[in-house]
């Protein structure tokens, strides 16, 4: 197994490049002039995290580039595992571009899931950046496997796996190894993947996953002392939506391989169309920059435009893989296809995931 | 090894890193010396300068300003008896009273000084530790971990004031109150009611500002005297130094347990202060006059809160999991540098880890030597009539609450956890007790659980658990020897004057508001046994055997009052002395509607507009000020408020006029 080294040529080149041809084409758009207002962008989570760093990382750049130079601010709006933010967002934004809103997959997660908190329609906004990010699953060498090539041995064992609950990102894992007919017994009540990390490497639990950036500075070195397995990867999205390997690992198998492997066919099923939509809206669309309900074409252009220029910014191209990890973020075509994909679910397999939450996992949802 | 070392102290010793450093700790010392701002507002300052700076001096901004937050905030728990934040909780108790007695710049340059020590101390001790922290950290596993918060709880045996019964009632009614929210084994939610803010579970810094600094603000309005009960400041700055150097060895072993406990990450520095002012309380033998203005009840919880930022650093630098608020908030700018933690902090980047530790207690030092200079001005805030510092105590209260999630529920909870705090003060049930329950209620569930999931209740046979076990069994058993009470000597002599031959119906009658609390205390655990009854068993049986024992306990509470004998320690009500000074009645409750009433027009106007009828209405009707008097304060207090508010890009607590209309800033 070797891992690459993070490169700029993340992810979604093959996005990244059908943006380029669209940016091309773009009509002029000299109207929106933001000179000496303040844009605030709404994160709805606290400061210090991944999605407030993303936010302050990417602020100054769209400074930049937006016409007129506004101040951006990062307004932090955290409670209810985000929703009360993209509330308030939903609720009092004006469609003047100046209040814009950072989702992350916590806040696609409730909405895809009908949790009742949530009083925000996803295809009420516009969105005008995305930026995806990937994930590694990986089990201890106590569990007998060397490779992915014994994957079959995990069937059966006993595995243990420190989650954070059933409804966060790791409903990922959650559906993943389902699919994978995997027993794995749930811890909850941890406080983030850094923590699920820690009770893996104390051997508390035996399978795990981090997000790439986490996977690349915390797991390599375990992996290179033989204390850890990759397993495979969340895989990312080419151009018309099918599961591809991801760049950064090129190595690894992705889910869909390593079904294959182990069942003999390809997946299908509302299972696995669950685990495609949530696997989206949790990692290849994990964080989404959009307009509230009503932008205008030409306020949607703008925004689109300066990120195109953040993108062509030889500062940011020389800082943002140091931040932010090896994935590149788009917009344009790029970013819609993502969002499509990531903002919705089919309702029957939202009913399956709501039901399987609640049956398994006390999870109560609608209530 | 010995390059590392210099390559390091090279580092930190130019010039250039120091100004930056000085920078990072003025800013943080202006910030950090408003209640509920902290490292969160003055990264959002911040962040804006740290592009296109060198990795060394915006990393020395940044620890200059993670390192003066839990020192700044000490002016506020002394000299107001308001909790800056959690890591100046346990200062409140003895600093606060420090100052009732005009020695506020005594406790404040002790303070100071301990903070100074302790940050050193720390860096001292992390230096040799970081090398082997991995493991060590490694070994604190679920089990571990839970036993250690069993042992946060087991100060309750310290801090519980004269009626231990009480304090283990107080104590349950704080993990109760933790409880509230998300179930940490099922995700469930729990006593919410159906109201979205409890999903989240109350702030902490509500409960510590509603519990201490309320119930203060109410006792001083209706004393209607300055917070000094002196008219000079008695004993000044040299005094609080000489303290920290005659009571060295407390010092220095208060900074030992701070650095180590703030390196367990999970536990979280919360309860060091508690740890540390607990310790202090079992140990010191010399005329222990704690929780009356003891100073070594400032220096114990001051020396370990600056250490336990040293020992913080650990697990955010090893494995990226921040130990607090701030290190999250250091944490985030480390990464925005380019700087992702991970075992190679104590690898190829050993030089790097060892610059930040020592920049750490750089800092502390920069930023406490400046604490102490700013020490004897800042405590003539003591001297001021109350009346006229009371609208800015309660516009800063509830400011600062508003800073928790910057929502008007925050000042609603605030209002209802300031008169728990109030008739929780009257009665003598010891509100740290209830504090620590608080913080401690999710960990200890979230470890125990996870704990039983991973090993079973063999759990308990782990050789950590054994260690830390006896440790508990040893401070309970000091605990019990040398309790503490926060209550002043006259609280505790409230007379119950009667004949001491009278039965149950007398004590009925003599003690009505206290069993009545307790009624309502008990009622309170009985909402609580429903609502755990609703969950399934994961989430039922942590809150529902904690609301079984605060009601067992509070049955025995009542017991002894309706049966015990005049003057029984469970028996306690303030009320009966202040009778005695000629306090007028019921102007507890008038003190309540001073600051019930900025919350509610707050609910309809907005915070702004809110906040100057509040000053002009309670600077004329209540202080009589003169209009000049009146408008210069007003005009003040609203500037000053404004001004911070442009500065770090906040957003005030709207009301019914913001949901009706669009108005601009600051009235939006």
């Amino acid at each position: 197994m070797t891992v690459t080294k993070p490169t700029r040529r993340g992810a979604l080149g093959l996005f990244a490049a059908a943006a380029a041809t669209l940016t091309m084409g773009a009509p002029a758009h000299a109207q929106v002039d933001f000179s000496g207002r303040t844009i605030e962008w709404i994160i709805p989570f606290g400061t210090g995290g991944g999605s407030d760093t993303w936010a302050r990382f990417n602020a100054p750049f769209l400074s930049r580039h937006l016409p007129g130079n506004p101040t951006v601010v990062v307004v932090n709006e955290p409670g209810g595992g985000s929703t009360r933010g993209t509330n308030l967002f939903a609720q009092r934004a004006r469609a003047d571009g100046l209040t814009i809103l950072g989702t992350s997959g916590s806040t696609q997660f409730p909405y895809l899931l009908g949790d009742p908190r949530v009083r925000y329609e996803y295809q009420d906004w516009s969105v005008v950046m995305v930026g995806p990010t990937g994930g590694v699953a990986y089990v201890s060498p106590s569990t007998g496997v060397e490779g992915i090539e014994d994957v079959a041995k995990l069937q059966g064992q006993r595995l243990v796996y420190a989650s954070q609950g059933a409804t966060s990102l790791d409903l990922v894992p959650m559906l993943a190894f389902r699919l994978l007919g995997l027993d794995v017994n749930y811890v909850f009540g941890f406080g983030g993947r850094g923590d699920g990390r820690l009770a893996f490497e104390r051997g508390e639990v035996n399978i795990d996953y981090q997000t790439s950036s986490a996977f690349i500075n915390s797991v390599t070195p375990l992996v290179e002392e033989g204390s850890a397995i990759p397993l495979m990867s969340w895989g990312v999205l080419d151009e018309d939506g099918n599961p591809q390997r991801d760049p950064t690992f090129p190595d690894l198998p992705i889910l869909e391989e390593v079904y294959e492997m182990v069942h003999g066919a390809p997946p299908s099923g509302p299972l696995y169309e669950a685990y495609k939509a949530f696997n989206t809206a949790g990692f290849a669309a994990q964080k989404m920059v959009v307009l509230p309900e009503g932008a205008s074409d030409e306020l949607v252009e703008t925004y689109r435009q300066a990120w195109r220029d953040v993108f062509a910014d030889p500062e940011y191209q020389e800082t943002f893989e140091a931040a932010l990890g090896s994935y590149e973020q788009v917009t344009d075509r790029a970013a819609e296809a993502l969002f499509e994909a990531g903002t919705t679910i089919n309702p029957e397999v939202r009913a399956m995931v709501v039901e399987m939450l609640t049956n398994e996992y006390n999870v109560r949802l609608g209530d | 090894m010995l390059d590392v070392f210099l390559s390091a102290l090279s580092d930190i010793l130019t010039l250039k890193h120091m100004g930056y450093m000085m920078i990072g700790v003025v800013v943080g010392l202006m910030i950090g010396v408003f209640p509920g701002l902290g490292g969160i507002a003055g990264l959002s300052l911040m962040i804006p300068f740290l592009y296109g700076m060198d990795t060394t001096s915006a990393l020395a901004m940044l620890i200059g300003l993670v390192a003066v937050i839990p020192t700044s905030d000490t002016f506020a728990s002394v000299l107001m008896g308001i909790p800056g934040s959690s890591a100046s909780q346990a200062t409140v108790l003895d600093g606060f009273p420090m100052a009732k007695r005009g020695e506020a710049a005594r406790a404040l340059s002790a303070a100071f000084f301990a903070s100074l020590v302790g940050g050193l101390i720390g860096a001292v001790v992390l230096t040799g530790f970081v090398l082997v922290a991995r493991p060590v950290i490694l070994a604190f596993s679920s089990a571990e971990l839970f036993m250690l918060s069993v042992f946060g709880l087991s100060m309750v045996g310290v801090l519980a004031g004269k009626s231990l019964v009480k304090g283990v009632a107080a104590c349950a009614l704080g993990l109760i109150i933790g409880s509230v929210g998300g179930a940490p084994a099922t995700g469930e939610f729990r006593m919410v009611f159906g109201v979205d803010y409890l999903y989240d579970g109350i702030p902490l810094i509500i409960i510590g500002l509603g519990l201490f600094a309320v119930p203060e603000i109410v006792d001083l309005l209706r004393r209607d005297r300055s917070i000094s009960s002196g008219t000079t400041l008695g004993s000044g700055w040299l005094d609080g130094i000489r303290d920290v150097i005659r009571n060295w060895w407390l010092t220095l072993r208060c900074s030992g347990i701070g650095a180590l406990i703030g390196a367990i990450p999970g536990l979280g520095g919360t309860v060091v202060d508690w740890i540390a002012y607990g310790h202090a309380v079992q140990s010191v033998k010399d005329n222990p006059q704690f929780g009356k203005g003891d100073v070594r009840g400032v220096i114990a919880p001051e020396s370990a809160n600056n250490a336990k930022e040293g020992g913080g650093l650990l697990p955010t630098l090893l494995f990226g999991i921040p130990g607090g608020g701030a290190m999250a908030v250091f944490l985030g700018g480390m990464v925005l540098l380019g700087i992702q933690p991970g075992p190679s902090m104590v690898g190829s980047r050993l030089d790097l880890t060892y610059t930040i530790v020592w920049s750490l207690a750089l800092a502390n030092v920069l930023g406490a030597g400046l604490c102490i200079l700013l020490a004897v001005p800042i405590s003539r805030l003591t001297l001021i009539p109350f009346k006229l510092l009371a609208p800015f105590m309660i516009a800063v209260i509830c400011f600062a609450a508003f800073q928790a999630t910057r929502t008007i529920d925050d000042l609603l909870v605030l209002v209802a956890t300031g008169v728990l705090g109030v008739y929780m003060r009257r009665f003598g049930w010891p509100r740290p007790a209830l504090l620590i329950g608080f913080v401690l209620a999710t960990q200890a569930e979230t470890y125990l659980y996870q704990a039983v999931q991973f090993y079973g209740w063999e759990f308990l046979t782990r050789t950590g658990v054994m260690i830390i076990m006896g440790i508990t069994a040893g401070s309970v058993w000091l605990g019990l020897r040398a309790r503490v009470s926060e209550a002043t000597p006259a609280e505790i002599l409230a007379v119950e004057a009667r004949a001491p031959d009278t039965g149950p119906a007398a004590n009925i009658r003599a003690r009505a508001p206290q069993i009545v609390f307790a009624l309502l205390a008990l009622a309170f655990f009985g909402v609580g046994i429903h609502d755990a009854l609703q969950q399934s068993f994961l989430g039922q049986v942590f809150p529902l055997i904690m609301a079984v024992a605060g009601a067992l306990f509070t049955l025995l509470v009542l017991a002894f009052l309706v049966l015990g004998k005049p003057n029984h320690p469970t028996s306690s009500d303030t009320e009966h002395e202040a009778q005695s000074e000629t306090t007028p009645p019921g102007s507890t409750l008038v003190a309540l509607g001073w600051i019930a009433s900025l919350v509610a027009l707050t609910a309809l106007t907005g915070f702004v507009i809110a906040l100057v009828t509040f000053f002009v209405a309670f600077l004329k009707i209540r202080a009589q000020a003169s209009w000049v008097m009146t408008l210069v304060l007003t005009a003040g207090c609203t500037g000053f408020v404004l001004t911070l508010a442009s500065a770090l890009n906040m957003r005030f607590p709207g009301g019914l006029l913001q949901d009706l209309y669009r108005l601009p800033w600051p009235f939006s």
